[in-house]
């Protein structure tokens, strides 16, 4: 452990970070001075300024040489924090993009201040070495995310979905904060390679690891929505602004992700603390029964953002694989998966509020016909569908033939037989909702739905790169093998 | 040779199919004529690299090869051998009849054509793979496009519950071979030291050995890694190609599909399944196909005898013809089961007349369902006077069918029999003999398909005609009769001249032998 004090010049390395509290401030401002007929160029301010974001960190904050703790050990800089900030940059700005047109949410400054404060709560999850950043971090973004998901202040889903949030991310987030005070306590390191060390030298007793492991998988688990964790989720997608459950289903999932990586390969990841702890067989229990459950309870749903719910749940389950696996491929297959996850579901989304905002329903039995009201839509659909089901030449595929190659190499051929079980469940559910699209006649004098610039920008290139991930799988499986080495 | 004659093969399809999908949706005849130009390409093609093949030589040739992932050891490998060029060019005749017949499809022409070709790429591109995971990867592509295929343009009655059971049934299969292709994979990886998924570096390293460990299995003690993973990847992809007890998808989805879609289906789909049980399962762990294939050849026996049995009851001629390519397809996994080079020989000549011949008796049946509005045989009736040259292709179609002799069932069916007796006696114990029983009893289920066929010429098209067919049913179109010809030919060129194709065949199943140790 290398901890290096506070630089002028490691500010550098946040210079995206930087970058988006100023995006924020000018939101705030042009908030409070655009008039009402320009309102609608605050998503696109932010849309952009979280893809120039991007260019940023691609520019100023690339690891290489100064990988390592830095500010104090606050920070970790390495691949992986780059390869998450690269995902919630690009999350938010698609979710910043197709907000602009939605009724109650795409005109008001404040909401794309929240979404921005919650993206860089997000990137600080994932950078985090330390157990105070995280936390503070954690709720950074959770409160954000609690107040978007009750954004539509008339809507009563809406304001239960926010509610409902709160609660359970509250009782869940004192639980995780409770697992944190325990390893500090024994440990007397708030960084998360400091406890490593002292794990590994038993400073903790059996019984402590045991409860801080368990209270920790609490409040990752929720976030990242894995059974037994996951009953907000179908509630809070459902009530929430679409935009917002685009955004949570990807970025918020990931960010979960990116902690539970995080604590559990750093913080427990030695054989003595895994061992002890038991976590590993935890997980992979969850593993198993999330995407079972999240699968064979998607089957009966009517409402397609419901459906996308359980989908999300399963779809975590898959990504577990890749943590369970234990290996520096595992890791790369589930980062590789959240980013093919997060361009699918996020083009699947971006179909719903299209068509929620014509259509005023969000039921799969409206979207019958859609192929001929709107054939380009409905391709899109099929892309995303199809991506989820795991079809190639789209990246769903190559996704779940990475996690299932990982957890085949660790030996774990049972979880392997229950994804491939599980998989067949999911292309089931999501053809239902593509049969619907395609074979089923359109509702008498339904015309076509419109597309404004900014959706059809944001569906093409994330159909765009749902195709190019799919194929040309090597280079970005090359930054998922570098963020997951970084780990190691 | 350094043009990519493969790659632009198999990806020209899904290139003008995505093409077409961008396409406006009010330019149909500019649409079909787009289908038609690619697939005049690919069957340009596919003929050139057939005839270009040096039967000679042997091996694969026209082969490309780079890195796709290499962290993963997975290629873009392509290339041809014996027994997968005719699939080639078996391919390439269905997708250009194909586009031929399905001219008249009037909803939604632009997607039809274009998720047809997104399936062409699919079959083209597992044939010609070289590379599990490519392999898999054209497979699924090969699937999905099926169910829409099916769903939307297929018949109203049960279109939405076959297409939905067929695509679960290969996905299903897939997945299962998947899991048996991992296993390959790590255990030459930890064998060896070098992971990939390249199918001739597997097969090097299972000659050298790399295969030969016990796999400690609950409840079964220790069992051979192939033994224990031939079955998963065997039966994963031939449930594609029909194999009993998980062949009835089929029928059911022969039925529901356009008529395209079954030539395409029946003619070319289940031969993915069975080229790929042998690529993968049969060439890749061969000591698990010499332990699993005899009682497996049970199974092709009940797909030959029944199949056939069924065949009769049929009333609809769709219903009748799928059971039939369940019977024929039956054939082609007995062939494998005969590890020996008459009986392979067969195996390979009966997958390309099996496709051409199955293509056929799916485009006249649609052509005369387009017309007369029923395929009820008993409804049905004196359809030579209307349309004389249907009447020719079906005929000939029946004749490759029933083995006869001078067209192209013959020269395959033949083969198989006599490796199967062959390789009855080659061993003397009691595997020995029930080979040459199986092999009397399923050559007798030919005359029973012969009977059957038969029936059904005589009474669809010779007979009295019913009134109202008398009075609305027309001849064919110019590019129907054109269909007829290019499928009609095919078949008699190969019955009548084996010679076009007997050598490349040969070259490839010894080379597919050999992994047995010679034969």
């Amino acid at each position: 452990m290398n901890i290096q004090d506070f630089e002028w010049a490691h500010l550098r390395l946040l210079a995206p970070e930087i970058f988006l509290v100023v995006v924020a401030a000018v939101m705030m401002s042009l908030d409070l001075t655009l008039p009402e007929s320009r309102r609608r160029q605050l998503g696109l301010v932010t849309g952009i300024g979280m893809f120039l974001a991007m260019g940023l960190a691609v520019i100023f904050a690339l690891p290489g040489m100064d990988e390592g703790l830095i500010l104090g050990g606050m920070i970790r800089n390495d691949f992986a924090t780059f390869a998450f900030r690269m995902i919630f940059l690009f999350s938010s700005g698609v979710t910043a993009l197709v907000s602009v047109d939605v009724e109650g949410l795409g005109r008001k400054g404040e909401y794309y201040t929240m979404l921005i404060g919650t993206t860089l709560g997000m990137i600080f999850m994932a950078a985090a070495a330390d157990l105070v950043m995280l936390y503070l971090a954690i709720e950074t973004t959770s409160v954000g995310l609690y107040a978007m998901a009750g954004f539509l202040r008339d809507n009563d889903k809406s304001v239960e979905s926010g509610l409902k949030y709160f609660l359970f991310g509250a009782t869940t987030s004192t639980v995780m904060l409770y697992g944190f005070s325990l390893l500090f306590g024994f440990t007397g390191q708030t960084n998360l390679y400091g406890i490593a060390e002292a794990v590994s030298a038993g400073q903790v007793p059996a019984l402590a690891l045991i409860a801080s492991a368990v209270m920790i998988i609490v409040g990752v688990g929720f976030k990242v929505a894995i059974v037994p964790f996951h009953f907000w989720t179908p509630d809070v997608y459902e009530g929430a602004p679409t935009p917002v459950t685009a955004f949570l289903s990807v970025a918020s999932k990931s960010a979960g992700f990116a902690v539970l990586i995080r604590i559990f390969l750093t913080a427990l990841g030695s054989t003595a603390a895994s061992s002890i702890s038991g976590w590993l067989p935890m997980m992979l229990a969850m593993a198993a029964v999330t995407m079972t459950v999240g699968n064979f309870l998607a089957l009966p749903q009517r409402n397609i953002k419901r459906l996308l719910a359980y989908s999300s749940i399963a779809h975590a389950g898959y990504a577990m694989m890749g943590i369970v696996a234990l290996t520096t491929e595992g890791i790369a297959a589930t980062v590789f998966y959240l980013t093919a996850y997060m361009l699918t579901n996020l083009a699947a989304f971006t179909v719903v509020i299209l068509f929620s905002r014509v259509v005023g329903s969000d039921e799969i039995a409206d979207y019958a016909g859609l192929s001929r009201r709107s054939p380009y839509l409905a391709l899109a659909m099929l892309i995303a569908f199809l991506s989820l089901g795991g079809m190639p030449p789209l990246a769903g595929f190559v996704s779940k033939f990475f996690v299932f190659a990982a957890a085949m190499r660790s030996d774990l051929v049972w979880l392997t037989w229950v994804a491939v079980l599980n998989s067949i469940v999911g292309l089931y559910y999501y053809l239902v909702v593509l049969k619907m699209v395609y074979v089923k006649p359109a509702p008498e004098g339904a015309g076509a739905i419109p597309v404004s610039r900014p959706y059809a920008f944001a569906l093409g290139v994330l159909c765009a790169g749902v195709i190019v991930v799919g194929v040309a799988v090597a280079p970005w499986m090359g930054w998922a093998t570098e963020a997951a080495r970084a780990l190691f | 040779m350094n043009f990519p004659f493969l790659s632009v093969i198999s990806l020209t399809p899904i290139t003008v199919g995505c093409l077409l999908l961008l396409f406006p949706a009010e330019r149909k005849n500019e649409a079909r004529v787009a289908a038609l130009a690619a697939a005049s390409l690919c069957l340009g093609l596919s003929l050139f690299v057939y005839f270009g093949y040096d039967a000679g030589a042997g091996g694969y040739q026209f082969v490309e090869k780079f890195d796709w992932i290499p962290q993963f050891g997975i290629s873009y490998h392509m290339g041809v051998d014996g027994v997968s060029n005719p699939m080639v060019l078996l391919t390439g005749i269905v997708i250009f009849t194909g586009v031929l017949i399905s001219w008249g499809i009037d909803d939604r022409p632009r997607e039809f054509f274009a998720f047809l070709f997104i399936l062409a790429s699919g079959v083209f591109g597992v044939f010609v793979s070289l590379d599990m995971f490519q392999l898999f990867f054209f497979y699924e592509i090969a699937v999905f496009p099926m169910y829409l295929l099916i769903a939307i343009w297929g018949w109203k009655v049960t279109r939405e519950y076959a297409a939905m059971k067929l695509t679960l049934f290969l996905f299903i299969g897939s997945l299962v071979a998947l899991v048996g292709a991992f296993a390959m994979y790590f255990a030459i990886g930890r064998a060896t030291g070098v992971y990939t998924f390249d199918m001739l570096k597997i097969q090097e390293a299972q000659a050298a050995g790399a295969f030969n460990f016990a796999l400690n299995v609950p409840g079964l003690g220790a069992v051979s890694f192939e033994r224990f993973w031939f079955p998963p990847v065997f039966f994963g992809f031939a449930v594609l190609g029909g194999i009993y007890p998980f062949h009835n998808w089929s029928p059911d989805g022969h039925v529901a599909a356009p008529t395209a879609v079954s030539m395409f289906h029946a003619g070319v789909l289940m031969k993915l399944g069975a080229f790929a049980a042998l690529r993968m399962g049969i060439m890749l762990l061969p000591e698990g196909a010499r332990f699993h294939l005899p009682w497996i050849v049970i199974l092709t026996l009940i797909n030959v005898v029944y199949g056939s049995f069924i065949a009769m009851r049929q009333t609809d001629l769709k219903y009748m013809i799928g059971y039939s390519s369940v019977s024929h397809m039956g054939l082609v996994s007995m062939a494998f089961a005969t590890m020996n080079q008459t009986g392979y020989l067969g195996g390979g000549m009966q997958m390309f007349a099996h496709g051409v011949m199955t293509a056929m008796l799916f485009a006249t049946t649609g052509m005369i369902y387009d017309r007369a509005h029923t395929r009820m045989m008993p409804e049905l009736g004196g359809m030579a006077k209307k349309m004389p040259f249907v009447l020719i292709g079906f005929t000939i179609a029946c004749l490759s069918s029933m083995g006869m002799p001078g067209f192209a069932g013959f020269v395959a069916e033949f083969p198989i029999f006599m490796g199967l007796w062959r390789a009855g006696t080659q061993t003397s114990d009691f595997i020995g003999t029930y080979y040459a029983w199986i092999a009397v009893i399923s050559a007798l289920a030919i005359i029973i398909t012969a009977a059957y066929l038969l029936i059904c010429v005589q009474r669809v098209f010779f007979g009295e005609i019913s009134e109202e067919h008398d009075h609305h049913v027309g001849d064919v179109t110019v590019l129907d009769k054109v269909a007829i010809t290019v499928l009609s030919s095919a078949m008699i060129a190969i019955g009548v001249f084996p010679v076009l194709m007997y050598p490349m065949v040969i070259s490839g199943v010894d080379a597919a032998l050999r992994v047995f140790g010679g034969s």
